[in-house]
């Protein structure tokens, strides 16, 4: 994947992901006029839902959460060549470790039940990544293909077992009954609140300090450690990677294990800070949106979580534009989301084209 | 079970594989001329969309079709605009196809209908109605689509200058013959076949457009595609097998076996899933892709 023309770095690194975002406005842009709303009244309930008050900022933050650890999960397999698009399904398995830990776990205390549900998470999710990372690396199996069927499998495993198995005895819903109150991660205004800070009640929790945290370990493994540059190295070229001493077989392998985990942490966030119980499709497209993050983020943690913030407000503020506007649906998300990674993914060179004509054309005169 | 019983399942087999049989045709068409398509569940989300919207306001199940076929060949066109022209990733590009496509369907039609993004009833005219023993004139339009394929892919000029393209496309090329033309012309018949199975879900096999009525068909027609080994006579063999497991799954809804005790019907779900896996692990046999699959065709300079 190397870029069609060098670009200056600041180009490559903002301009690019930028024009991406702003196409993708337009482009949403375009469907609400067309379907008779107003853009600009679409925007500003859009930007005040999702930032205008305390409570809507939590909840910005806490659907932030889900895409740093999904995004997350995709750049680490982007850097070692692979195209992860298993996330849903890793959640998934993640949040039957955490479902596993959470309602057998009443007699730990806090301070192990959590840490081992965080790692039940990370487990699963590292777990059903395995499979695919090992069909890719020894038998040559195409990791795109079998990721999209592992989801497939995860997501008829999980209404398997939620309906014969894990559901709440006379309970009508497949879900799980209610997880320990030991492996429930505590709300952010609980844990302020204690401190004798108020703020507005949200859903956001301590998970999002997690999440920053995994955003760090990221960017401390990819860029300043031994593993992250041999994964590098394979993502570059396999065959270099070979002579350089690597084994692009364990790289994918780990690669793949390390994603698996941090698609895991989708479930910490969301099932054990929120939901406080494992129920049917609680991954409801969160691995998806982190291929757009992933993509708009240039698969680095930094541009992940600024990427986050931007899909949590839309997440939050299409919530509210939904209630303002009714016409305009949360899946107007989805659509900004499918356009951020076209144009941001697979048109990737045509904006770079743009911009290389428009700030270096003394580098096209070269070339 | 008796014989009605057994004819009734593999009669809603076929039923159930003809939206399978065409969307692993197209992705048969794009992939062996070496543009993977993952986009063939959006593209027939958007043909089932625009055929229930298009047959609900003409009043014609043939309209509805044609216009099912357009909205299809316009994501198709996309794809090939990013694969082709851009030399972008095209698995990437076919994330963006499904998503585009079940965004846009939903909030469009919850805009037009306002009824949750479902459309209106479709009836009489509107829909294709059984016409050949019991089954629409779509499923004798996908069934032929079988042989007609296996021969335009083997027998012709064409079909040969196609499959040499998804192999070795600078080979292709150094003979004079356009790369991207025949790419094109690969992703705009997958698109006319994609448009053709989102037809028939909502205007033949259902009565309208639900969001998300493909369910994860199209995912299920490229497991048929590897399973096949990307050949026209075997996809309809994998395409059946898969709608009579699914055929299946429905009819043993709630029944007990002796000595078994109920039946799973998950376990019959994850059955096409699993043996795909299986397949590509090359544990049974071996599914080699198209060797130029994937891969952007870049002339030399």
């Amino acid at each position: 994947m190397n870029p069609p023309r060098d670009l200056p770095k600041w180009a490559d690194v903002a301009l690019v992901p930028a024009l991406s975002v702003a196409a993708a406005f337009l482009v949403a842009g375009l469907v609400v006029l067309g379907i008779g709303e107003n853009p600009l009244a679409a925007t500003r309930h859009l930007v005040f839902g999702s930032l205008g008050s305390g409570e809507g900022l939590g909840f910005t933050l806490f659907y932030a959460t889900n895409f740093i650890f999904t995004g997350l999960a995709v750049a680490v397999a982007y850097h070692a060549g692979l195209f992860n698009i298993g996330g849903e399904g890793q959640a998934t398995l993640g949040g039957l470790g955490v479902a596993i830990v959470g309602l057998e776990a009443g007699v730990l205390p806090a301070v192990l039940a959590i840490p081992l549900a965080i790692l039940a998470a990370a487990a699963f999710g590292a777990a059903w990544a395995f499979i695919p990372g090992y069909l890719q690396a020894r038998r040559g199996s195409h990791i795109v293909i079998t990721t999209i069927m592992f989801n497939w499998l995860a997501s008829v495993l999980l209404v398997y077992l939620l309906v014969n198995v894990l559901r709440e005895p006379g309970s009508m819903n497949p879900e799980t009954p209610g997880f320990a109150p030991q492996v429930q991660i505590p709300f952010l205004h609980d844990v302020l609140a204690r401190l004798g800070i108020t703020i507005p009640p949200s859903q956001l929790n301590l998970s999002f300090v997690l999440a920053l945290a995994a955003a760090y370990g990221v960017w401390l493994l990819i860029y300043r450690s031994r593993l992250g540059y041999a994964i590098r190295v394979v993502g570059a070229n396999p065959q270099a990677a070979v002579y350089a001493g690597i084994s692009p077989e364990r790289v994918t392998i780990v690669a793949m294990l390390l994603s698996g985990a941090l698609a895991g942490g989708l479930a910490v966030n969301e099932l054990m800070g929120y939901q406080h119980r494992l129920l049917l499709e609680f991954t409801a497209g969160y691995g998806f949106v982190g291929i757009a993050v992933a993509l708009m983020g240039r698969a680095h943690p930094v541009g992940i979580v600024l990427a986050s913030l931007l899909f949590g407000m839309l997440y939050q503020g299409g919530a509210e534009l939904a209630f303002e506007q009714p016409k305009i649906t949360r899946d107007m998300i989805v659509v900004i989301g499918g356009v951020i990674i076209l144009f941001a993914g697979a048109l990737d060179g045509l904006f770079r084209r743009l911009v290389a004509r428009l700030v270096a054309p003394a580098r096209l005169a070269e070339a | 079970m008796d014989a009605t019983a057994l004819l009734t399942v593999l009669d809603s087999g076929l039923r159930l594989s003809i939206p399978l049989l065409c969307a692993c045709l197209a992705g048969l068409w794009s992939e062996r001329s070496g543009v993977v398509d993952i986009g063939l569940e959006g593209k027939m989300l958007v043909a089932a969309f625009c055929a229930a919207a298009a047959a609900y306001a003409a009043g014609s199940a043939w309209i509805g079709l044609a216009a099912g076929v357009a909205g299809s060949l316009i994501f198709a066109l996309l794809h090939g605009f990013a694969s082709i022209t851009q030399r972008g990733n095209q698995i990437v590009s076919g994330v963006a196809v499904n998503m585009l496509a079940a965004g846009l369907t939903a909030v469009i039609g919850n805009a037009w209908y306002g009824q949750g993004g479902r459309t209106p009833p479709i009836e009489g005219p509107q829909r294709f109605g059984d016409a050949v023993l019991g089954h629409s004139v779509l499923v004798c339009l996908a069934l032929a689509a079988v042989p007609i394929t296996w021969f335009v892919l083997n027998r012709t000029r064409f079909g040969l200058r196609l499959r040499a393209v998804g192999e070795n496309p600078a080979a292709v090329d150094t003979a004079g013959i356009s790369v991207s033309a025949l790419r094109y012309a690969a992703v705009m018949l997958g698109g006319v076949l994609c448009g053709l199975s989102g037809a028939y879900l909502s205007i033949s096999q259902s009565a309208g457009f639900l969001p998300g009525m493909t369910a994860g068909k199209g995912f299920i027609a490229l497991a048929a595609l590897i399973f096949a080994k990307w050949r026209a006579w075997p996809a309809l063999g994998a395409c059946y097998l898969f709608g009579l497991l699914d055929a299946i799954a429905i009819r043993l809804q709630g029944v007990v076996l002796p000595g078994i005790g109920e039946v799973p019907v998950q376990a019959v779900q994850a059955l096409p899933y699993a043996m795909t896996v299986i397949v590509l692990a090359g544990v049974i046999g071996r599914a080699i892709p198209p060797r130029a699959a994937g891969v952007p065709y870049v002339k030399e300079r």
